[in-house]
């Protein structure tokens, strides 16, 4: 059967406690109205006070040895206060990569950082939306002198002006992929971008730049099977960060609906109302279900379906969270569309999240190829 | 786990070893739209099931059942669909009747009636919906009025569309015992036999063709005094209850036959060619999805979880199952594309059809999507009641 362990609900239970109060509607307002990169206040509190990094972080490099379920659990209460952490592309999208695909020492050093609450750290991979990991390199790598001479642009570049570390997949001659690692100030140059969804920001890498060996940090090059296990567990992510903005959408909406009266009674009375309502609710157990069913095959013997699983994960949270954000402006009405009222940070997110990792379509291709593939998928 | 598996490994030896010779025959059928299959044969089929100690596996074991945990109920279930186990003539008794009558008959009752839903050899109706009470089921006007010389009540009124009536030996019927009463008060829960004077039972012919539910008309039959569960005034109260017993275990054996049927619809399409339609691809992969998502929300709800959040979801798991389950159907047949308006003689293809068929039935009865979503907009979010008429 399939519930949460005294542990997690626990976990669960105060997270969303604490962002009820510290990712309220005004510090949200504080980061987009100002153009902040991130909450760093909220991020200092996330990573070194709770220590939600070290989550999944195996034990022997400093972290808490949880698995994706916590993750997810996190990742869908940050989503639903729209925390504006860089906290998916540090635990998510980086960690992930960094532990498939890391050597020993760079395992130590910066999965030891990010579980001690000490890094953000992105990733530079050139498309975040294509299928084949293999081609989210863009970034060429020539051996000079003892080190490397990095070439190449990268378009979209998540939490990029937050992230202490940016890992840079990179081309090598003979045609495999070496992984690096560039701090801040490593000479790249970063090209903040004006974002639709400014509760995440995002940035262009454009690399001409010489750096030394140490700063290469794969274990004997990454592979396309190490890409896609990283990319896996960032899809779990950000499905769980979905479902979670779409709980927040019908949230807020179920609020306001209990307080507008027209026609002497609360909208919330009238049944075409409730029933969208409901028919959310109904999305939402089936996301919920799915995003933490699929949760607890990563890393088992079942991983390869858990996969497919995290891929229909991301299609009904997609789907899931435009139709929320979509109802919650059209049910607050004219007040939906201001920027005063809080629908529209919702909505801004749901386009972007949809966007990211792959299409639905893509998604669907992934499963579609398995389930027609001889002998199916069950 | 691995006691669960050596459970597994039982049931399917023993699915493979009955589920063979006149048997056979059975195999992947009495389901979707054809409840009134093979009657007799799978009449027999439960006895078979019975001498196995399969039927009623998750009641205590003193009342004749196995005490099996939910896990193995699961195991149970999935194994026998996966086994080809044709639809259950005994469901209504084993999966409804029984558990109610566990909880609300007297030693008397249980001990009279257990033992026939058990075996194999008594099968209920279940006679709830009337012309005139369907969504709303208080409004019901079957009358029931004591007889003072034998204490026996006296049913008059007409149910309808009462599944499996004609091939079944007994009814439950909620009907009026209060004169004057409205909605849910005055209500009375009587076990009736089918076979008396008094009871008449007209199939009405379905939209696939066959006539798996009827009228059943009670012109002065009789339950007896002992036949009434509760108290006179108890009906809606157990009514409900049982209600609440649809909506267990068998979904997750249910979805084994969604899963046959979502093969059956991609074995056809590479037959045909529709699987090179990238549109067709892409809604079979989605069917897919929505049915691993429907198997771990079933999982959540079996489980012991009884957050508020869990509670509420629990209440979406019709509307999902049934939605999905009719969208499957309409993929199905635009996978057979002109074939699917050709009566079949391909039992593969008239599966899929009568399926297709069916499956507009399921977002009706046991509260028609427009009832569930009220339910959980009102239980599940706590808004508003609808409003009343004075009709
Ligand atoms: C295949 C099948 C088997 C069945 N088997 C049994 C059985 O064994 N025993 C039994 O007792 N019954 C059985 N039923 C009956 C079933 O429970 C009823 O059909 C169901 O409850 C709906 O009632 P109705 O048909 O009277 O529709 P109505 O209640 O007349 O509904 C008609 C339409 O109005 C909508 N509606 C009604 N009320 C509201 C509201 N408040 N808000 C919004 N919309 C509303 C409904 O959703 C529906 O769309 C069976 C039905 C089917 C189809």
């Amino acid at each position: 059967m399939l519930e949460f362990t005294p542990d997690q609900q626990m976990i669960r239970e105060e997270a969303q406690r604490f962002l009820r109060e510290q990712s309220s509607s005004e510090a949200i307002r504080r980061v987009v109205d100002t153009g902040a990169s991130h909450d760093a206040v909220l991020w200092n509190s996330i990573s070194r006070e709770l220590g939600w990094c070290a989550m999944a972080i195996p034990e022997e490099f400093g972290g808490l040895g949880l698995g994706a379920t916590e993750v997810a659990i996190l990742m869908e209460l940050t989503g639903a206060r729209l925390a504006c952490v860089p906290f998916w592309s540090t635990v998510c999208l980086a960690a992930p990569l960094l532990q498939s695909a890391g050597s020993e020492e760079a395992k130590v050093r910066y999965l030891g950082a990010i579980a001690a609450g000490e890094m953000a750290v992105t990733v530079a991979y050139a498309d975040l939306s294509v299928a084949d990991p293999a081609a989210t390199v863009a970034v060429k790598a020539i051996r000079a002198g003892g080190g490397y001479r990095l070439a190449g642009k990268v378009a979209q570049v998540i939490d990029f002006e937050v992230a202490d570390v940016v890992l840079v997949p990179a081309g090598l001659e003979d045609g495999t992929t070496a992984l690096f690692a560039l701090t801040r100030d490593s000479g790249q140059v970063v090209t903040p971008l004006k974002v639709l969804d400014a509760t995440r920001s995002v940035a262009a890498l454009e690399l001409t730049l010489e750096v030394s060996a140490e700063s290469r940090i794969d274990d004997a090059g990454v592979s396309a099977e190490q890409f896609q296990r990283a990319l896996t567990f960032a899809n779990l992510g950000l499905a769980a960060e979905q479902l979670g903005a779409a709980q927040g959408a019908l949230d807020v909406t179920l609020a306001y609906i209990a307080e507008r009266v027209q026609f002497g009674r609360t909208i919330a009375s009238f049944q075409a109302i409730k029933h969208r309502c409901a028919k959310l609710v109904v999305d939402v157990a089936e996301t919920r279900s799915l995003v933490f069913g699929a949760a607890q095959g990563v890393g088992t013997s079942g991983a390869v379906e858990s996969a497919l699983e995290i891929a229909g994960a991301r299609v009904l949270a997609s789907d899931l969270q435009f139709r929320a954000a979509e109802e919650a402006i059209q049910l607050h009405g004219g007040v939906g569309f201001t920027w005063e009222y809080d629908p529209h940070l919702y909505f801004k997110r749901a386009q972007a999240s949809a966007a990211l990792l792959g299409a639905r379509e893509a998604q669907l291709d992934r499963i579609a190829a398995s389930v027609f593939a001889d002998g199916g998928l069950k | 786990m691995s006691e669960l598996n050596a459970f597994r490994t039982e049931v399917r030896e023993w699915m493979a070893g009955h589920l063979t010779g006149k048997f056979a025959a059975l195999k992947y059928r009495g389901g979707s739209g054809e409840g009134d299959a093979l009657p007799e044969l799978r009449k027999e089929w439960e006895r078979e099931l019975a001498a196995g100690r399969w039927t009623c596996p998750g009641w205590p074991a003193e009342h004749g059942g196995r005490g099996l945990s939910v896990a193995e109920q699961v195991a149970f279930q999935e194994e026998y669909s996966r086994a080809g186990g044709p639809g259950r003539m005994g469901h209504i008794g084993e999966g409804l009747m029984g558990p109610t009558l566990i909880a609300f008959g007297t030693e008397e009752q249980k001990k009279r009636f257990l033992p026939g839903i058990r075996s194999g050899t008594e099968f209920w109706a279940q006679g709830y919906s009337e012309p005139s009470a369907g969504s709303d089921f208080g409004n019901i006007k079957t009358r029931a009025k004591l007889d003072p010389e034998t204490g026996d009540w006296i049913v008059s009124g007409q149910k309808v569309w009462t599944s499996l009536a004609h091939l079944s030996d007994w009814i439950f019927v909620v009907a009026r015992c209060e004169e004057g009463s409205v909605g849910r008060n005055g209500l009375i829960f009587l076990l009736m036999p089918l076979d008396q004077p008094g009871v008449d039972i007209h199939p009405i012919k379905q939209i696939g063709g066959g006539a798996e539910f009827n009228s059943v008309f009670f012109d002065d039959a009789r339950a007896k005094a002992d036949d009434v569960l509760g108290q006179p005034g108890d009906g809606w109260k157990i009514a409900m209850a049982l209600l609440g017993f649809e909506r267990g275990i068998s979904t997750l054996g249910q979805q084994m036959s969604f899963q046959q049927e979502l093969d059956l619809i991609v074995e056809v399409s590479k037959e045909n060619g529709s699987d090179r339609s990238p549109a067709i691809r892409q809604r079979v992969a989605y069917a897919w999805t929505g049915l691993r998502a429907m198997r771990y929300l079933a999982m959540r709800v079996l489980s012991d979880d009884q957050s508020a959040e869990t509670r509420r979801e629990a209440l979406t798991y019709k509307y999902q199952w049934s939605n999905w389950h009719r969208d499957l159907g309409r993929l199905a047949m635009d996978v057979l594309k002109m074939d699917a308006n050709i009566v079949a003689d391909d039992p593969r293809r008239e599966r899929l059809q009568q399926m297709f068929l069916f499956a507009r039935a399921d977002t009706i009865y046991g509260g028609t999507n427009e009832i569930q979503l009220n339910i959980i907009a009102e239980q599940g979010l706590g808004m508003p009641r609808e409003p009343r008429g004075k009709l």
